[in-house]
């Protein structure tokens, strides 16, 4: 790009056209964000005024009693979703994926059913899949019943036990859609000469799969990774909308998102409290934030990707 | 791959060709199996509750699973939620939301990714990488820092309030993916315009509506998530006159929730909307988050 051919005037234009952008990012992300992080250092007291307390904050939230023990079930919840998640929704997106990639005249049709639930709201989704499994409708039940496995039935939200995971699948049949449509795209942008070749050799479709197609797509397969981790990390509204922000049934289904929410807000019992919200959302933060600098660095560094 | 299979096929005994032939078919129907499996999973639950969103009471609970007839059907779920909630007002708080964010989105988007794209100043990497961080981090993480904002603004309870943070949280990607489009439009092009005395503004006007794919990629891909967004609107605008259809439905839900009619239609009336956009841009939508994450 050559420099501005001697316009002595100051490019004012330029300034024109970055100026919206720059200054709607700054003030309404950047700056909350800096500042979130900052309360997270402070105290409030009832007249909102500021002290600052330093780490104080976050040793109470590792420690005291108040916050600890919700703090770490909540991030050992949002583990669970996320481990649900890297492996059934990616599994499963990666299969459909290939079957979508060899070929198959109905291909657009499938891509845009199971792509639908995704283009829903997690409100209706939630809501659907409360009906669905609700144990007085008796959907699911019958369901099961009509394939002799209705032993296997029980109230999964209601329970303490399965809610969890109840509730990472349900949000796993939403998303499968998106990760389903990138690893579709890397798959079909591989040369069909070299799936020829490995033919030609003798490999099967398993082998083929595995040995060739699989490493090919691995910086799709990083890709899908880090933006599960973000995306669930940061998630909220489908456990809130089936579950309140209180994530019963007895916390089990509390995730970083929704303790979030419950701090800063406060709950019927607890008071919210900005100062501990902002410390919550510090650590969601530097928690996000290792992970896409590991991704950044240590993935993407490893990984070479082919140019096809 | 035909004529490879055909001579391993005709190689083998003949005795093994049957067994062959019908592990070539099990192979070949499999995919679609599975396919249509999950197809049908992904549509069943809409289409229950669409379904008997137009049956009454007892035949919801009593034969969950047919159509509705003479007998069952009943549009008292939608006499109800249309009675008793402003759907009209969450519908048109919606639309005025995420039309708003969506066009301010691509008019200020483009202009800082002509900008980036354009002209080589001090700082334009830097630039480029500060907004593109955004992209990276969710905008929810710096919700009270938002809400403390708004409240200073008197931006509490206000569509406005919502537009721009939806603004912001669309603009690190949008500028990331219209710069590398601009940046693929000829010189040649821009550089005769200003010979003939044309201003940079009107260049920018004549950039834009060759990056329109782009465009419309992004327009689809941001709206779906302001439309569909929970959290937003249940922080800064909960109010019954700016709640967004979807924090309407949550909280239509919340209070009729043993009203399996009503919350039936209300679902199905929720969907209605998003599905019938779907639809008809699916195809156009899926190729953008292809073309959009691959960049």
């Amino acid at each position: 790009m050559q420099k501005k051919m001697a316009r002595r005037p100051f490019p004012i234009h330029i300034l024109v056209f970055l100026a919206p952008a720059v200054v709607i990012y700054t003030l309404f992300m950047v700056y909350p964000l800096v500042n979130s992080l900052r309360l997270s250092f402070f105290s409030l007291n009832q007249q909102n005024q500021e002290t600052f307390v330093g780490l104080k904050n976050y040793i109470t939230l590792f420690t005291d009693s108040n916050f600890a023990p919700h703090f770490w079930n909540a991030l050992k919840n949002n583990v669970v979703f996320f481990l649900v998640h890297m492996v059934v929704q990616n599994s499963i997106a990666l299969l459909l994926a290939a079957l979508l990639a060899s070929g198959g005249r109905a291909r657009q049709f499938y891509r845009s059913v199971i792509f639908m639930p995704t283009v829903l709201s997690v409100v209706i989704i939630g809501f659907t899949w409360q009906l669905i499994l609700n144990p007085l409708w008796g959907v699911a039940e019958s369901m099961l019943k009509a394939i002799h496995l209705s032993f296997l039935f029980k109230p999964w939200l209601g329970l303490a036990s399965t809610a969890l995971v109840t509730v990472s699948l349900i949000s796993v049949w939403q998303f499968v859609g998106i990760p389903m449509i990138l690893f579709f795209t890397a798959l079909i942008g591989i040369p069909e000469e070299l799936i020829e070749a490995a033919r030609v050799d003798g490999a099967t479709g398993w082998g083929i799969f595995w040995r060739i197609k699989f490493p090919l797509i691995l910086p799709t397969v990083g890709i899908v990774a880090i933006l599960t981790f973000v995306g669930n990390f940061n998630a909220f509204d489908l456990i809130y909308t089936m579950k309140g922000a209180l994530a019963g049934p007895d916390f089990s289904t509390d995730i970083m998102g929704t303790f979030f929410y419950r701090t800063f807000f406060g709950q019927q019992l607890q008071l919210g409290n900005p100062a501990m919200g902002a410390t919550v959302a510090a650590m969601m933060f530097l928690i996000i934030l290792s992970g896409v600098l590991l991704y950044m660095f240590v993935w993407q560094r490893r990984i070479q990707t082919v140019e096809m | 791959m035909a004529a490879t299979d055909q001579s391993i096929a005709m190689g083998k005994s003949r005795e093994a060709s049957f067994s062959y032939r019908l592990r070539r078919f099990i192979g070949r129907m499999l995919p679609h199996l599975v396919l249509i499996g999950y197809a049908l999973l992904a549509l069943f639950p809409i289409y229950m509750i669409v379904m008997n969103s137009f049956k009454i009471k007892k035949a919801i609970f009593a034969a969950p699973f047919q159509l509705p007839n003479a007998q069952t059907f009943s549009l008292i779920g939608y006499e109800t939620v249309l009675a008793r909630a402003n759907f009209f007002t969450y519908f048109m708080n919606s639309m005025i939301v995420t039309i708003s964010a969506l066009v301010l989105t691509l008019l200020i988007g483009s202009m800082a990714a002509f900008a980036l794209s354009e002209y080589d100043f001090r700082g334009n990497a830097f630039l480029g990488l500060y907004l593109a961080i955004g992209i990276m981090i969710p905008i929810r993480l710096g919700t009270v820092g938002i809400l403390i904002l708004m409240k200073n603004l008197g931006l509490v309870n206000n569509l406005l309030g919502l537009i721009l943070v939806y603004i912001a949280q669309a603009l690190p990607l949008t500028v990331f993916i219209l710069t590398q489009f601009m940046r693929q439009v000829p010189k040649e092009l821009k550089d005769a315009a200003r010979i003939d005395g044309a201003s940079e503004y009107r260049i920018f006007g004549l950039v834009v509506p060759l990056v329109r794919p782009a465009l419309g990629a992004i327009g689809i891909f941001t709206m779906i998530p302001i439309w569909n967004d929970l959290w937003f609107p249940l922080i800064l605008a909960p109010s019954s006159k700016t709640a967004t259809i979807t924090l309407g439905v949550q909280q239509f839900l919340g209070q009729f929730v043993s009203d399996w009619n009503a919350v039936l239609s209300s679902l199905t009336m929720a969907m209605v909307p998003i599905l019938l956009f779907y639809l008809i841009f699916s195809k156009q939508m899926i190729r953008s988050i292809t073309s959009g994450a691959l960049k």
